[in-house]
């Protein structure tokens, strides 16, 4: 450490003392004036059921809560319930068949009335009427029976054993709606109730007074919270529209917003504004991993409507050699660097978190090793025979095409990828397809990453909550999209292993976090062994938020404003 | 003239039709999708029951009649009913609803109109009033500096496009300026300012001004060197010399002769731009979040939202066919050589 970081380091713990003064910052409710929030992508609605987007999810959560919510740490905390369940103080059925929650005492919707028990069971029979095209239903899968057993418990049942009961109610994306208010808006009515849906009452630190779709809400402090003093702020201005850049600047550079979201912007340009003092910039990282998928079949158009079907094993791709030198020529340190800067993390795991189950078994792929890959593809007998600087396997050269959706970041990558890949002597074609069209489900169009009609695709995906049980499952044989299931599913790969099915089906009847933890490395090894998945990104949310704003704590396990109620200005 | 409007008004209907079935058909058979921008953990089977519920899987057919009659029949009769308090049993009936939002189309574009009216139109106009003089004194003294210049800042105001003009005001007036200055302006316009008192109206003006401005630069362009090229063609005419030849003051000549005969041609481009206000400045309204009738349009364009996307453009559609019949009426008014019965 050099003398002027020292010294550095020296003024950043006196100034950040006061700053571990004001955090037992504590006063009457609405002391600190008005908040300014900026979400570039407005939300549409603020009832989460009826849209799944995040920035729905997450504007609602000021309002809507649930029994549980998760913190920074991905830790579960009792919300509006008393506690957590568990089997240990019988919360949770023994043989993991049902879970019976308990409210807090004396909860009261923001329209004075108590939150009972009855209003749970409403919101699961909302979500789950056939007609209602409910967007979070998959969180009340498995669930046979929600009742309540008196005002303040809830017992919901499963029709199998649950070793992972907390999602039914629990996270930003499946609150408890008010029994009372939404009683006339089941299945097919939804739509038509528009007061509804722009206004629901809720338990939570704010109530919504003014909301214009995919432009701005105005909310107010809840004079029936349930916490004393809280929330500090009178007033929310939660402000939508522009780009990822200019809500960084309103916030980094003008310094008229407090909180700016999902600022996916060039981390040179986000670093420079960050300098100009006014605010910080704050990342979260989850589950979310930016990955190439390795097509197991063959994409080639000859094939007619048995193109990218297993009927056809891809020519050379599914020689995990191949892969594994793909892997080691890409320099994932660059690649965080030129895209993604504070918001990404190098990563050879495609569950790299919670810490728990992220396994330290590939942690070779840190590192780029081009000699290396050139030695893996020699040994493996694929030499470039006619000396255009491509290797061949049986005189087909290893030629691939590499997809991915329109995006800056993403196309940089691509770039760099084909650079290091032909160093090996793998020659690429690049595409970028627009988002809506590529993960659009069409099955009319060709262009889906479902289809995948490529040798590699890239993308990000995730999964909500901390459980990695749903996800894990995504690779099963069955999940494989093909004309039969009107190409739906998970398993865009199409990576198919008997042994990793058994492991799925071992993961669904193992309770206890380290057995359920051993079985996941295991999974997530086998699936990075197979190299049909070359993780690439540990990606993280990044947000911003003014100097002046105290009490936030980033979470991408839930929604990103959690724990707004405790936020506070140190103006 | 009156028959010349009543028939061009008749012959709007099919027209209308026809541009309503072709605009349906281009937002329908385009591969979007409302359920693509949700985050990848939602299930497949839960996008398909969304789908299921908006009715995107309804026959074609099906679809655009609906919407017909939502738009056609049940809209309106909601309007007269807001109107005039009415009760023409809409009741019960399903609107036109947005995918996006799950509300009424309708209701949204009504809430958008005030700001796009507000800053494109108060574009429109600031843009009119600086263009004319410009253009008018551009022609008379052509090639002079002024006219140089003019041509230059015309230019620069054609080819710049407002993502650029835009976020360089933002830096100057909004990064650079220091908050606490006079000259500092807010570079997010506030959708919720109601305008009350003097000084609500201040800030009201002071956030108008970057939007209005970048916009006016670009309407200012057009108008003025269509008013110059006007202007030039009438200098140049007989009756000009026979004017001045009969001793009309210069200013006399300019103001009244070539002017009146000049504006004929500059009136109907300004009534032909008008729809283009209601249509709002996609572009402009994203930089400073205005969020008028464009940002409704790119959104729900980028949402795959069908119905909103159809009765915006159709609106568009409308108001298009309908000032270009005013462009036309105008100018026959204006122009005694023109008749059209």
């Amino acid at each position: 450490m050099t003398l002027k970081s020292m010294l550095m380091s020296a003024v950043a713990t006196v100034a950040l003392t006061p700053m571990a003064f004001a955090d037992a910052h504590e006063g009457e409710r609405g002391r600190d004036g008005q908040l300014n929030i900026i979400y570039w992508q407005a939300p549409s609605t603020l009832n989460p059921y009826l849209s799944g987007g995040t920035k729905e999810v997450e504007s609602a959560s000021l309002v809507l809560e649930s029994l549980g919510r998760f913190s920074d740490t991905g830790e579960l905390m009792p919300w509006l319930a008393a506690d957590i369940p568990t089997v240990e103080n019988g919360g949770l059925a023994a043989d993991l068949t049902s879970i019976t929650w308990t409210l807090k005492e004396g909860v009261m919707w923001s329209d004075g009335t108590p939150l009972t028990a009855a209003d749970a069971v409403f919101t699961w029979k909302y979500c789950t009427d056939p007609d209602g095209g409910c967007a979070q239903s998959s969180y009340f899968d498995g669930v046979e029976n929600i009742e309540a057993l008196d005002d303040l418990t809830i017992k919901i049942s499963f029709n199998a054993p649950k070793p992972f009961p907390y999602t039914a109610l629990v996270g930003s994306e499946s609150p408890i709606l008010q029994a009372a208010q939404f009683a006339d808006c089941m299945g097919a009515n939804a739509p038509t109730c528009t007061d509804a849906n722009f206004g629901p009452i809720g338990t939570g630190p704010f109530v919504v007074t003014e909301f214009k779709a995919n432009d701005v809400i105005q909310f107010a402090a809840n004079e029936n919270f349930r916490e004393e003093g809280k929330p500090a702020f009178a007033t929310v201005n939660f402000k939508g529209g522009g780009d990822a850049a200019s809500a960084a600047r309103s916030v980094l550079e003008t310094g008229e917003y407090d909180y700016a979201w999902n600022l996916q912007i060039d981390p040179t340009v986000l670093a420079d504004m960050e300098s100009k003092g006014l605010g910080t910039v704050v990342t979260a990282f989850g589950t979310s991993v930016e990955r190439l998928h390795i097509n197991q079949s063959n994409p080639d158009p000859a094939l007619g409507d048995e193109r990218a079907t297993l009927k056809h094993p891809h020519p050379f791709l599914t020689d995990p050699e191949i892969g594994k030198a793909m892997s080691m020529a890409i320099d994932r340190a660059l690649l965080v660097e030129v895209g993604y800067g504070a918001g990404g993390q190098v990563t050879c795991n495609v569950l790299p978190a919670p810490a728990v189950y992220a396994s330290t078994a590939n942690d070779g792929c840190k590192v780029q090793d081009i000699a290396g890959a050139n030695a893996v593809l020699d040994a493996a007998g694929y030499m470039d025979t006619n000396g255009d600087g491509i290797r061949e396997k049986d005189g087909m050269p290893l030629s691939v095409t590499y997809q991915t959706s329109t995006n800056a970041v993403r196309q940089d990558t691509q770039a760099l990828v084909k650079q290091w890949w032909s160093e090996i002597g793998i020659d690429t074609e690049l595409r970028n397809i627009d988002a809506s069209v590529f993960f659009g489900g069409d099955p009319a169009s060709p262009d889906t990453f479902q289809k995948f009609f490529a040798d590699v695709e890239m993308y990000t995906n995730n999964f909500a909550g901390v459980d990695p049980e749903a996800y894990m499952a995504n690779w099963r044989c069955s999940e494989i999209p093909s004309p039969d299931t009107q190409w739906q599913g998970s398993n865009m790969q199409r990576f198919c292993d008997p042994a990793y099915d058994a492991l799925v089906d071992k993961l669904a009847q193992t309770a206890g976090i380290d057995a359920r933890a051993e079985i996941v490395k295991e999974m997530n090894d086998m699936l990075m062994a197979s190299y049909s998945i070359i993780p690439l990104i540990h990606r993280g949310g990044v947000s911003a938020h003014a100097n002046t704003l105290g009490g936030v704590l980033i979470s991408d396990w839930d929604s990103e404003l959690w724990n707004i109620k405790d936020w506070y200005s140190t103006k | 003239m009156l028959t010349y409007t009543i028939r061009r008004l008749i012959l709007t209907v099919p027209t209308l039709l026809f541009i309503s079935f072709v605009i349906f058909l281009i937002v329908k058979l385009s591969p979007s999708d409302p359920t693509a921008n949700l985050p990848l953990t939602i299930p497949p089977e839960v996008r398909e029951k969304i789908r299921e519920s908006l009715g995107v899987n309804q026959p074609l057919t099906v679809q655009y009649l609906l919407w017909l009659k939502q738009f056609f029949w049940l809209e309106p009769r909601i309007v007269l009913e807001g109107w005039f308090g009415w009760d023409l049993g809409t009741e019960g009936e399903i609107r036109l609803i947005s995918y996006q939002t799950r509300s009424p189309v309708m209701d949204l574009i009504w809430q958008r109109m005030p700001q796009t009216l507000w800053v494109v139109g108060t574009a429109y106009l600031v843009g009119i009033l600086i263009a004319i003089p410009i253009g008018i004194y551009s022609a008379y003294k052509q090639y002079s500096v002024f006219d140089q210049a003019g041509t230059f800042i015309s230019m620069v105001g054609f080819s710049v496009p407002p993502f650029f003009s835009g976020v360089l005001v933002i830096v100057i007036f909004s990064v650079l300026i220091p908050t606490d200055s006079f000259w500092w302006l807010p570079s997010i316009y506030d959708t919720t300012h109601e305008v009350v008192d003097w000084e609500s109206f201040k800030f009201q003006f002071r956030q108008m001004i970057m939007p209005v401005m970048v916009l006016a630069l670009q309407i200012t362009a057009q108008i003025s060197r269509f008013a110059r090229a006007s202007m030039l063609d009438n200098l140049n005419q007989d009756y000009v010399r026979t004017a001045r030849a009969k001793g009309v003051r210069e200013r006399g000549v300019v103001m009244k002769h070539v002017l009146r005969n000049s504006m004929i041609p500059v009136v109907t481009v300004i009534a032909l731009g008008i729809p283009g206000i209601f249509g709002g400045a996609i572009i402009t309204e994203q930089v400073f979040k205005v969020n008028g009738l464009g940002q409704l349009l790119i959104i729900a364009i980028q949402g795959g939202d069908v119905p909103m996307v159809q009765t915006l453009t159709f609106i568009f559609a409308i108001l298009i066919v309908l000032f270009n019949l005013v462009a036309d009426v105008l100018y026959g008014l204006l122009d005694p050589r023109i008749r059209y019965d």
